[in-house]
């Protein structure tokens, strides 16, 4: 096996934020019946978090996050050397019962936004409200930014971390840049 | 002439001078100035010339609703055209050119057309340039693209040089307009703690109140203004915008906010324009009142303008229009304006009010400054043609008499003032006539609602028609109460209003003749008269939006923001009806034009739109490939070498191929897991071939259709294990097929135990195509890839050179191939690879041509090309793939209406060319006669089209009628330049009819 290799390595842009390519991260969707007790058990086990309520991420184990995507959709994100494992764990977990686990980690690239601007830029190209009393730690976006799917919570004092699909990570950094040029400063947040 | 005042001009930095350029002469103006009034402190009274008539024409207004000073504004990629002087802030280096006149604003040809008036009427060109028919094309268009336009186009070639953003936000209560209403609005709001957005669109605060004075709380109006911004710029919960405009109002509380970050600062960083897109729980509109026209003859010279405006450029800007200003007026607000030209040391020979009782308070104070005032007097005619000279007065109840005439520089008049009613408008706030104030008033009652039925728009002071200080006050704060929920506090004190009735006055005489009916100006911007209006309604047009057609009135870019109410008026007059039973037209959205940059936002250059790139596409681009957009994908059509066409480049890979080994970048193509208990029953319904026999391990080619019987898309699909498929499809149809599973999933077959996921972009995908691919899959080294172990249709994990792979013995080429998912990370190593293993081979990386052309070799169809949204399985020979021990799948039924069993329909078959040439793309075979049309019949055409290298021949592939029936048969297809190609009708297989290539 070669060593695999992130969308756009090392691609930073410094405006009223740094933008940010992250590297790998592990992925996992995970679908299943959101009520059932051993579906939540077995990802308690796994991801050592229970499940979030709409909109929100919860952080688990060693890093591990676990977002909501839809009603019967959820997003593990864990290390990208821990995927597999992770994976076998929750199949197992699951046994029999109707679900799905699939490793997505390689049709993502994850962005990171930090700085005082962070918040402006994703409120340039996403429809969300982005003022701090309206999205803050754990709280969880499935949405898009300017023409492409995307995801993002908050990962810090001023970190936002973005997932998009792979084949859009060049469209992506090209328009965080564009969203955080110098002097685009908006200063409502 | 007009001229800056040595004192006054509250909005100008005296310290700061500023040097501009109008029409290549420098000129200076102060920091604060607009474009209009440095203008007019320079003497340039004329700045336009009209639309139609060409005639002169000066600054009227001195805000947004100005008609005529539009300008072409800045130079190469900042160049744009009618940009509005009035809301233009004046900055070091401004350059603006005068429109519409050739060849100079002083000398204009055009101006011969005011000389035609009277066969330019309304209607002109509908009536003009019908007939006859062929002098459209030849002489009419030729001659209205010639004069049409206010402004220059910007050069096509030469691409804007700012950016632009969009920003989206939040906020409970959305005030609109920094006047005294709109701050007091906001004040109250903000007390609920609620979160609160203020936006003003010019950049001052302070709206008319700023210039009209008052006291409230006993205090100047404008310290309570200064006190009043201090305490929300103060609060947590306010954000206030200046230079920005909100300009329309949409479902929901949905606010469009234009914000002009550097029109007044060209070179500063960041994005010239911001477009907020704006979710308001509540919007307060405190968007004022715009003062309306007079219609008497001249009112267009220049140096004729609006009273208030005329008292905006002494107060704000320190300027005089003239020395001597005579005001015409048919309401009280007009003294104002000689007040305060009196006050600042101007003449005002006399206000001529057209009222025979007169004014109220404000004219005795007039009449006390010693300033003459006639009451029942009108202006008959404006003397001067680019300036005005004087004005000739008579009776308003007369038809044009003149008892005297009064020489001045400068007409303030005054019509009369209508609310700003577009925002509460926009999304369907309903207006009362006001016979008071003859104005159009929002009716509260019948306001814009919500999802609940809830009113989501409040007006606030003057565009609620609240007309006095005291008025306003009270009425913004009660809509900031209402606004944000709460109870409303007592308003600050202030005078209340203390006027005489206005009157009614829509021409000045009222019996005016027709000649000067024809110089009394409604649409300053599209030149149309009193006397258009009233021929209008003699032709029959009685609708007020078809006389706006009609006529044009109010079509120009000011949208009749002065126009309207005195243009419908007329019409109401002339009908013999109330005004409000003609009503007014529809207020759109803008409020005024906005940038298109601004509407684009960031889409433009690299991020127009999203350009997805395969693990592989580096490189791809070292090699300067022909790409082509396959959906939102760029793939290679061909890697052309130095010297080579794409057609040679596409046969040197074919061969290649064939005869050795090629490598194709497969990653775009759709792959969908399909998991559950009920997958395979899932399956057997979106297939039209039998998926749930399928055995794990195994691929099968399955077919999709719509319901309505269409094909949709294709691919292989492969078992995974028992309860998991693994769908392939077409590069287009990732995300439409995957939509397509959970539509039905959700909405169909909610119970069914199936999950769906979409994970094309978690692979790279590499097909390794021709008779050494195993040798290379071999000489990596890893798995067992021999026939016995890998067969035909069959896929297998396993490791290639070190790579996890899974495999899968497909082929569209028709050769001994393999086609490879590795994870995406992994994609660009093991492309490399192959390519390095495959230099013995004498690899080479193929195109999409090629890829169509060796397909079309083997007569496999193309989604896209075979298919167009009309084609059925059946009509392709496509049977074996009907599975015909299903109940259903979708589109079975559709395929059995009488249309889609008629054995008329056009069958695919194979084309080979008598000649050897290639058939052109989509050209159709003729038959005999015509059909009712006229038209020549066919029976048949081309559907894929190519040059074979593999048979050194055109082929193609058509659907013909009853083709399958018709082998041997030879039939035309003429070319566009007449000569027609002869085709024999073949199966549509031309190479390795058994398979016995890719069997191997």
């Amino acid at each position: 096996m070669s060593n695999p290799v992130s969308a756009l390595p090392e691609a930073e842009f410094k405006g009223i934020a740094t933008v940010s390519e992250a590297g790998l991260r592990g992925m996992i969707t995970v679908r299943g019946n959101f009520a059932s007790k051993s579906f939540a058990k077995t990802l308690k086990s796994v991801a050592g978090c229970t499940i979030p309520d709409a909109r929100k991420i919860n952080a688990g184990s060693d890093g591990r996050m676990l977002a909501w995507m839809s009603p019967d959709e959820l997003l593990l994100v864990t290390d990208y050397a821990s995927v597999e494992a992770d994976l076998t764990a929750l199949l197992s977990g699951f046994g029999d019962e109707h679900t799905m686990a699939v490793n997505v980690s390689d049709a993502r690239a994850v962005f990171s936004i930090a700085g005082a601007g962070a918040r402006e830029t994703i409120a340039k190209v996403a429809p969300v409200d982005m003022s701090a009393t309206d999205f803050g730690d754990g709280d969880f976006r499935r949405t898009r930014f300017a023409q492409v799917p995307a995801a993002f919570w908050k990962s810090g004092e001023d970190v936002f971390t973005v997932v998009c699909f792979r084949s859009v990570a060049q469209y992506m950094f090209d328009l965080l840049s564009v969203a955080s040029q110098e002097g685009s400063e908006v200063g409502v947040f | 002439m007009s001229t800056r005042l040595s004192t006054g001009g509250r909005l100008l930095d005296k310290s700061k001078a500023v040097e501009f350029k109008f029409n290549g002469k420098r000129l200076k103006g102060y920091e604060g100035d607009t474009l209009a009034s440095a203008l007019l402190a320079n003497n340039q009274m004329m700045v336009a010339r009209s639309f139609k008539y060409h005639r002169p024409r000066g600054v009227v207004a001195s805000g947004a609703e100005e008609p005529n000073a539009l300008f072409n504004m800045g130079k190469g990629n900042k160049f744009e055209p009618n940009q509005r002087a009035t809301t233009t802030e004046l900055f070091d280096g401004l350059s603006a050119n005068s429109q519409n006149h050739w060849p100079s604003l002083e000398f204009d040809i055009g101006a011969i057309n005011a000389y035609l008036a009277r066969f330019l009427p309304a209607g002109f060109y509908y009536k003009m340039f019908m007939y006859p028919r062929a002098f459209w094309k030849h002489v009419y268009e030729p001659f209205i693209r010639q004069s049409a336009g206010l402004g220059k186009a910007p050069d096509a070639e030469t691409k804007d040089g700012d950016t632009y953003e969009h920003f989206y936000f939040n906020a409970d209560v959305m005030v609109v307009g920094g006047g005294v209403a709109g701050l007091q609005a906001a004040k109250t709001a903000a007390a609920s703690g609620k979160k609160v957005l203020l936006v003003e669109q010019t950049s001052a605060w302070g709206g008319r109140a700023a210039v009209d004075g008052g006291m409230v709380d006993g205090k100047p109006v404008a310290d309570w203004m200064d006190a009043t911004i201090a305490e929300l710029e103060a609060m947590e919960n306010v954000t206030l915008r200046t230079r920005m405009m909100a300009s329309g109002v949409y479902d929901h509380g949905y606010v469009l906010g234009y914000e002009r970050l550097n029109d007044h600062q060209p070179e500063a960083l960041g994005p010239r324009h911001r477009l907020w897109r704006i979710r308001a729980g509540h919007i307060v509109t405190a968007t004022g009142a715009i003062e309306r026209p007079l219609s008497f003859a001249g009112n267009d010279v220049p140096g004729v303008l609006l009273a208030a405006a005329v008292r905006d450029y002494a107060v704000n800007w320190g300027v005089s229009i003239g020395d001597r200003t005579v005001v015409v007026t048919n309401n009280d607000d007009a003294y104002r304006t000689a007040i305060t030209l009196k006050e600042i040391g101007l003449e005002v020979p006399a206000i001529i009010d057209a009222r025979a009782s007169g004014g109220g308070a404000l004219a005795d104070k007039a009449r006390a400054m010693g300033i003459r005032v006639e009451n029942g007097k009108a202006v008959v005619k404006v003397k001067g043609k680019t300036r005005v000279e004087g004005v000739a007065i008579g009776l308003q109840a007369g038809e044009g008499a003149i008892l005297e005439t009064i020489k001045c520089e400068a007409v303030a008049m005054s019509g009369g003032w209508s609310p700003v009613v577009h925002l509460w408008s926009h999304c369907g706030g309903k207006l009362n006539w006001i016979e008071e104030d003859q104005h159009f008033r929002p009716d509260p009652s019948r306001a814009p609602t919500g999802d609940t039925g809830q009113a989501f728009v409040t007006t606030a002071g003057i565009s609620s028609g609240a007309m006095g200080l005291a008025e306003v006050l009270e009425d913004a704060t009660n809509a900031g109460a209402l606004a944000s929920g709460i109870n409303a506090p007592a308003a600050p004190s202030a005078d209340a209003r203390d006027e005489a009735p206005m009157e009614a006055v829509w021409l000045m005489p009222q019996g005016a003749n027709i000649k000067l009916k024809m110089k009394a100006w409604l649409d300053y911007q599209n030149d149309v008269k009193v006397s258009d209006v009233q021929l209008a309604a003699r032709e029959g047009y009685e609708s007020v939006e078809h006389t706006k057609r009609y006529t044009t009135l109010g079509m120009a870019t000011d949208q009749g923001k002065l126009s309207n109410i005195n243009g419908l008026a007329i019409l109401s007059d002339a009908l013999d009806q109330p005004i409000p039973q003609t009503g007014t037209t529809t207020f759109r959205p803008p409020y005024t034009p906005i940038s298109m940059g601004s509407i684009a936002g960031e889409a433009r250059g690299a991020t127009f739109q999203p350009i997805r790139r395969t693990p592989m596409q580096d490189w791809h681009d070292a090699r300067t490939p022909f790409y082509e957009p396959v959906g939102h994908w760029r793939r290679a059509y061909c890697y052309d070498r130095p010297g080579e066409t794409h057609g040679d480049a596409v046969e040197r890979e074919i061969n290649q191929t064939r005869n050795s080994l090629g490598l194709l970048d497969a990653s775009t193509l759709g792959k969908l897991i399909v998991k559950g208990p009920d997958a395979g029953k899932f399956l057997d319904m979106l297939y039209t071939n039998m998926m749930s026999s399928l055995k794990p391990g195994k691929c099968r080619y399955g077919l999709m259709c719509s319901e309505n019987g269409f094909l949709s898309d294709d691919g292989v699909v492969a078992r995974i294990d028992e309860d998991t498929f693994l769908c392939h499809t077409t590069t287009g149809g990732a995300e439409r097929i995957h939509a397509h599973m959970e539509e039905w999933l959700q909405t169909e077959w909610w119970d069914w135990k199936v999950y769906v996921a979409n994970v094309t972009e978690q692979f790279a995908q590499v097909a390794v195509v021709g008779p050494n691919s195993r040798k290379v899959l071999e000489k990596l080294g890893g798995m067992d890839v021999s026939k016995e172990s890998l067969g035909f249709m069959e896929w297998a994990d396993g490791k290639i050179g070190g790579f996890d792979c899974r495999v899968y013995r497909i082929s569209f080429s028709g050769e001994l191939s393999y086609e490879i998912a590795v994870p995406a990370s992994q994609g660009a190593a093991f492309w490399e690879a192959l390519m390095s293993a495959g230099e013995e081979f004498n690899v080479m990386p193929y195109g999409t041509e090629a890829l169509h052309v060796m397909r079309a070799e083997k007569g496999f169809i193309m989604i896209g090309d075979e298919t167009d949204g009309t084609v059925i399985p059946q009509d392709l020979g496509l049977h074996w793939a009907l599975s015909k021990k299903k109940d259903d799948y979708l589109g079975k039924r559709a395929q059995t209406r009488s249309h889609m069993a008629d054995p008329n329909r056009w069958k695919l078959v194979g084309l080979e060319t008598e000649d050897g040439s290639v058939l052109p793309d989509g050209a159709y075979a003729t038959a005999d006669g015509q059909n009712e049309n006229g038209q020549r019949n066919v029976q048949g055409r081309v559907t894929s089209t190519y040059y074979s290298p593999t048979l050194m021949r055109g082929i193609a592939m058509g659907l013909v009628h009853l083709g399958p029936d018709r082998m041997g048969e030879v039939i035309e297809f003429p070319k566009i330049d007449g000569k027609i190609i002869k085709a024999k009708i073949v199966d549509p297989v031309f190479y390795d009819k058994e398979g016995e290539k890719q069997n191997v």
